[in-house]
């Protein structure tokens, strides 16, 4: 079980630095699907074997379609990867590196100085879960449908197609417009 | 179950999060920033369904399906904004919305 999880574990580091560095969307995009899929397998091996497969079933693929249909009207095609070019030189990537080096230096470091032990582990089943999701947090779970439906009807009202209107001020000012660009 | 370091766990979570952070950092289209942002969704799930299986409790797994059930609403939003903002402008640079009008 051990090897799996350190396998698993570095495929995920991998695919992760995959979508940071891709130019092309669709690339990044199956680099992503892959982190999910490792993750989802350190999961099972965590003993979560009900969110290995709600991660595989919601994220890996429901999500991820959301992307790929979105990329699909974007329609970025061979000068969106000419465009990315400029942003992942050295200079660009330096300052950030460093900063996040500089976190996961403090974060190793808390984790090195404060073991939390090993620990045999037990699996959790979904019967455990649902009971707990719909015992203590069953007010967090209709919350969350009310946000599921406040973002259907936000993509709908923000997605559609909108005739522009103009303030009177503003329709004054698109006539003159050119000058200031 | 065998036992599995927990510490190289929270440290693949961390590395998870910092990589999702550079990318943010980093990348000027906004498509990628929400993957970038996915990253780091998910590598606080990591770290919550870590911690839930250290403890033997459920409520780690059900912080994970309410970080899903945010990422999905979040991710429909982010995207009607995205093919919005290429309506407008013809472009996923978030460069380009500098001008704060209309």
């Amino acid at each position: 079980m051990d090897i799996i999880f350190y396998i698993a574990a570095v495929i995920a580091f991998i695919a992760t630095v995959g979508v940071v560095t891709r130019k092309n969307a669709i690339h990044a995009l199956l680099y992503l699907v892959v982190s999910l899929l490792a993750v989802s397998v350190i999961f099972f091996v965590l003993g979560a074997p009900f969110v290995a497969a709600l991660e595989v079933i919601v994220y890996a693929g429901a999500i991820m379609v959301l992307f790929v249909f979105a990329i699909m009207m974007l329609n970025l095609g061979k000068d969106g990867i000419a465009k990315e070019s400029p942003f992942l030189n050295f200079g660009s990537w330096l300052i950030p590196a460093i900063l996040c080096l500089v976190l996961l230096g403090e974060l190793g470091y808390v984790f090195y100085f404060h073991q939390v032990g090993d620990h045999d582990l037990r699996e959790i089943g979904p019967k455990e879960v649902s009971s707990s999701l719909f015992g203590g947090y069953v007010l967090a779970v209709e919350l969350a449908g009310m946000l599921l439906m406040a973002g259907i009807v936000g993509a709908y009202h923000v997605g559609r197609e909108k005739k522009r209107e103009y303030h009177r001020y503003m329709q004054n000012l698109e006539t003159n417009t050119e000058d200031y660009e | 179950m065998n036992e599995i370091p927990l510490n190289f766990g929270l440290i693949l979570s961390a590395l998870l999060f910092l990589t999702g952070l550079l990318g943010v950092l980093t990348r000027r289209n906004v498509l990628f920033m929400l993957m970038s942002v996915e990253i780091m969704f998910n590598a606080a799930g990591l770290a919550f369904v870590l911690a839930g299986a250290k403890w033997g409790q459920p409520d780690g797994q059900v912080m994970l399906i309410f970080i899903l059930a945010m990422a999905a609403a979040e991710v429909s939003v982010g995207l009607a904004l995205i093919l919005q903002m290429h309506k407008m402008y013809r472009t996923a640079d978030s460069d380009a919305l500098n001008i704060l009008r209309d």
